[in-house]
């Protein structure tokens, strides 16, 4: 049994709960040559590289991965598939063809927000988790995309399943009831997003979801390719945008000062949630992208075919680029704004983005202005299972009282 | 409020026409045109523009961070 | 340095020189000379939306960056000369301005139309400053019957994009075989053909002005083609790039001239003698400066991304010590919005003789293309496709060999690059806004015709 490599210590559970030394051991050596042949990216520089190679593709089946059994999402496709599928998507979702969308939600989201916090009335240890980080942006994916709010529990567990899937993938000794299940667990979403767009068919909304299947447009997008494109943004619109807010609010309660600034300056939770990206993100790495050609890097060259992980989260601390990097400082001068790696770059850069801004800003400004003398119960807390989507499982907080909105 | 973005940087990533749809617009799917004398009652919308751009291109005055 | 500094131009390079002298700690008396009468302010939207009226014309003064409360600012006020022995800037007012540096960010002018009876005619227009932007959008919002545009360079294609955007007849005339040949070849130039004739411009391209009609009021009512057609036109657009504005400088012993002021990397003009000078820097659309990347020819940019870059480096440099001064070497970058497309160039484009799609498709206008120049890769060009370009900028500044290899990706033809087929110099209207002029700064012979119409 060889000496686990600091990939395979960094997907070790135990070390969940803080990465962060892993990575930087992993920047000294910041193009890694894998046992299997995969290559581990960790310099910002080289990442940010990447991003913008075309040479690099995103497709698993190009690096001869197993697929998925059916259509991959656009997130899996490389340019012109992955354009096109991605272009249909924004014309029911943001500019230039639903320009207000997003921000129109505004005033839903405090609603909402507040409506959850309400419910905390009376109670003095609540799970940031369980009580808004989950409930919030799924409340906010299905109204966006037209799931019925109520199927909720049923998508839960697949999803999850599905998250645990995606980083055992990339490590996948003894991970084989795994992938069981999440085979399983995608057969049974897809089937039920399937049925779900037939029901908007029938009778459409004014959401994502009706605005696919009742396009009439030439360049309508593939039947076949809809279900995987209402999976990929049901799961990466709830799944990371829960945990950037729970990372949020754990930041925020090791940092009283700062969730002190976040509960009485307006604005300043802008930049909090741009640091945060850079200091926890939610996304800790891009784990499938490849080569298409022999692409030198550094003082190596990654050969065609290899699989490529781009370890976002190392990049994110890299002191090549970020002054103090493990400061967490949502004033820093030195390009932490809209620069980290948080939500990738190039032509994959993440989708939803602006809605989880929103979102999150929306959460951590409300939950610092309500929540009285909040105090963590357990830190660290415990993490969910994949190193690709961190976050706590549950966050409990002690606080004296709710405030009222 | 004056504003300047810098579309040599600019990739069309959007999150301006997202967060603040009065004052940035696209032009097809990645050109981006501006309002560069907006409201001051879109200063809150812009600075979330400003802070969301992935590339920086966004300039403004007063500046992002300052009290109003 | 104590100063006093002064800066003649009061543009986009202008502010930023300001703006970067006060950042890295130059608290002495700042002067900022402008001709006019507007505080600075930010071009690029002048061709776009003030054009469709989204945008009113004077909103578009820059933001500072730094506190500029402490400079004196000479608005509406032209400099008519320069002193080089005595270190004084002569305003048209008749007070001089003493500088112990100083930086000249004049800037160009809109080139008139070369007739000037016709050039006075009620309804011709320029679009340069925003007084010319608001004149013309009042123009286009009364709906006229049909807008000529002269030059299919990137401003007349912009304004032809917005007038299609108004739903506006317009025709273009462009003397070369393609709109935007000039800057980005004639493979390219085609496509930028075909998205102008899908907008519905009614696009004549090898075909010039031979008169614009007038009627008994002054008023333009019709233009007479070389292709034969006679026009019903009420509102005639000259987009045929700009005049540099350097005549202000003729007696100063500087080596300026029509082609712009000689200068070196650090942005040092050099003097009629190719000495360069201690005290007078340059910076924009006015520099002629030499770039490595292109064997160290002498070019001029008028390009956004340049005066903004070329003024802060010269404005440090002003500062400076000398082991810390700064060369302007960035590889060039430039945008232009049109046709709902936005197309980015990195490099300089002219440069080649080769041009191959590299990735995407130009039949879905989202492609970028490669230029090369003796098997080395010198600009590339993105429609659409802007997230890969500082992949090719990286390949540019280390000189690459072209064609790459690109064998797997993005719709990849395999096609062999092709001539880029960029017009002779003399035959543009649409003449480039990169103008290489030879080796030598003090080469003060014209090498090309100034006006476009010579022919007999």
């Amino acid at each position: 049994m060889s000496e686990p490599t600091l990939l395979d210590q960094v997907f070790a559970q135990e070390n969940r709960q803080d990465p962060y030394p892993l990575f930087a051991e992993m920047r000294k050596t910041p193009v890694a040559r894998q046992p299997d042949g995969t290559y581990v990216v960790s310099a910002y520089e080289h990442i940010v590289t990447l991003l913008h190679d075309p040479r690099v593709s995103s497709d698993p089946a190009k690096r001869g991965l197993p697929g998925p059994g059916q259509e991959p999402a656009f997130i899996n496709t490389d340019p012109p598939k992955h354009d096109r599928l991605r272009r249909k998507t924004t014309s029911f979702f943001g500019p230039p063809h639903k320009p207000d969308l997003v921000a129109s939600l505004e005033p839903w989201m405090h609603e909402t927000v507040n409506g959850l916090i309400d419910g905390l009335a009376g109670k003095t240890r609540i799970d940031i988790v369980d009580d808004v980080a989950y409930p919030f942006p799924v409340s906010a994916i299905c109204r966006v995309l037209g799931v019925p709010r109520e199927d909720e529990p049923k998508f839960h567990d697949w999803s999850g399943t599905l998250i645990v899937a995606l980083g055992a993938r990339f490590h996948p000794e003894g991970q084989e009831e795994v992938f069981q299940k999440a085979i399983k667990a995608s057969q049974e979403l897809m089937a039920y997003l399937t049925d779900l767009a037939e029901a908007h068919r029938e009778s459409p909304a004014d959401d994502l979801l009706s605005g696919l299947v009742t396009d009439e447009d030439p360049d309508r997008m593939a039947d076949e390719d809809i279900p995987a494109t209402s999976r990929l943004l049901l799961i990466a619109g709830h799944e990371t945008t829960v945990n950037l807010i729970a990372n949020g609010m754990l930041t925020l309660l090791r940092y009283p000062e700062q969730l002190e600034r976040v509960r009485s300056e307006p604005g300043y939770v802008i930049r909090v949630v741009e640091e945060l990206l850079r200091f926890e993100p939610p996304v800790q790495m891009i784990p499938s992208r490849s080569a298409l050609e022999d692409i030198p890097l550094g003082e190596t060259t990654i050969p065609a075919g290899s699989g490529i992980i781009l370890a976002t989260a190392a990049g994110n601390r890299d002191a090549a680029r970020f002054t103090d990097p493990d400061q967490f400082d949502p004033e820093r001068q030195d390009g932490a704004e809209g620069q980290h790696l948080g939500l990738g770059g190039g032509v994959h850069y993440c989708f939803g983005a602006p809605l989880a801004r929103l979102e999150v800003q929306i959460a951590l400004q409300t939950l610092a202005r309500r929540l009285e003398n909040p105090r963590l119960v357990q830190d660290p807390p415990e993490y969910r299972p994949s190193p690709v989507l961190r976050g706590p499982i549950h966050l409990p907080v002690e606080i004296d009282a709710v405030r009222p909105a | 409020m004056r504003v300047v973005v810098d579309l040599t940087l600019c990739q069309g990533y959007a999150q301006c026409a997202y967060l603040a749809p009065e004052s940035f617009k696209l032009s097809g799917e990645e050109a981006l045109m501006y309002d560069p004398g907006p409201d001051d009652a879109q200063r809150e919308r812009i600075m979330r523009a400003a802070a969301a751009c992935p590339v920086r291109a966004i300039f403004t005055e007063p500046a992002p961070g300052t009290k109003a | 340095m104590t100063g006093p500094i002064a800066i003649v131009g009061a543009g986009l390079a202008g502010l930023r020189a300001a703006e970067t002298l006060r950042r890295e700690g130059y608290d002495g008396k700042l002067t900022v000379i402008g001709e006019e009468a507007h505080e600075p302010y930010d071009r690029p939207p002048l061709s776009k939306q003030i054009l469709t009226g989204w945008v009113a014309a004077d909103h578009t003064t820059l933001p500072r960056l730094e506190n500029l409360d402490d400079v004196d600012w000479e608005l509406g006020r032209r400099a008519v000369s320069l002193d080089l022995a005595g270190k004084k800037i002569v305003l048209d007012d008749g007070r001089a301005v003493p500088y112990d540096r100083c930086l000249i960010a004049t800037g160009v002018r809109a080139r008139p139309w070369f007739n000037e009876t016709e050039a006075e005619l009620d309804g011709m227009f320029v679009v340069h400053t925003s007084d010319d932007s608001r004149a013309l959008r009042q123009r286009l919002a009364a709906k006229p019957r049909r807008v000529l545009v002269i030059g299919g360079g990137f401003t007349g294609s912009e304004v032809a994009s917005v007038c299609r955007m108004l739903d506006v007849d317009v025709t273009l005339v462009e003397l070369a075989d393609a709109p935007l040949s000039g800057a980005l070849g004639g493979v390219i130039g085609a496509v930028a053909a075909d998205m102008q004739r899908d907008a519905g411009v009614d696009l004549r391209t090898g075909v010039r002005v031979d008169a614009i009609e007038s009627d008994e009021r002054g008023r333009v009512d019709g233009v007479r083609l070389s292709d034969g057609t006679d026009l019903d036109v009420d509102v005639v657009v000259v987009a045929l790039g700009g005049i540099r504005n350097t005549e202000w400088l003729t007696g100063s012993r500087l080596a300026a001239s029509a082609l712009g002021i000689g200068c070196d990397a650090g942005c040092r003009a050099f003097d009629g003698n190719a000495i360069v000078t201690d005290d007078v820097f340059v910076a924009g659309d006015v520099a002629r400066f030499p770039h490595p990347i292109y064997g160290y020819q002498m070019m001029t940019l008028e390009h956004w991304r340049n005066a903004l870059i070329q003024a802060e480096i010269a404005a440090h440099n002003m500062i400076a010590k000398e082991a810390d001064r700064r060369p302007h070497v960035s590889v060039p970058w430039f945008w232009s919005i049109q046709f709902e497309v936005n197309i980015k160039s990195v490099g300089v484009p002219s440069m080649a003789d080769q041009v191959v799609v590299t990735q995407g498709s130009t039949a879905d206008r989202r492609f970028v293309a490669a230029y090369g120049l003796n098997g080395t890769i010198v600009a590339a060009v993105s429609f659409n496709d802007g997230r890969y370009l500082e992949f090719y900028e990286r390949l540019i500044q280390e000189a690459a060999p072209f064609p790459i290899r690109l064998d797997n990706v993005d719709q990849a033809t395999g096609d062999d690059p092709v001539p880029a087929a960029f017009p002779p110099q003399s035959e543009l209207t649409n003449r480039p806004t990169v103008v290489l002029t030879g080796h030598s700064p003090t080469e003060m012979r014209v090498e090309r015709k100034e006006t476009e119409e010579t022919a007999a």
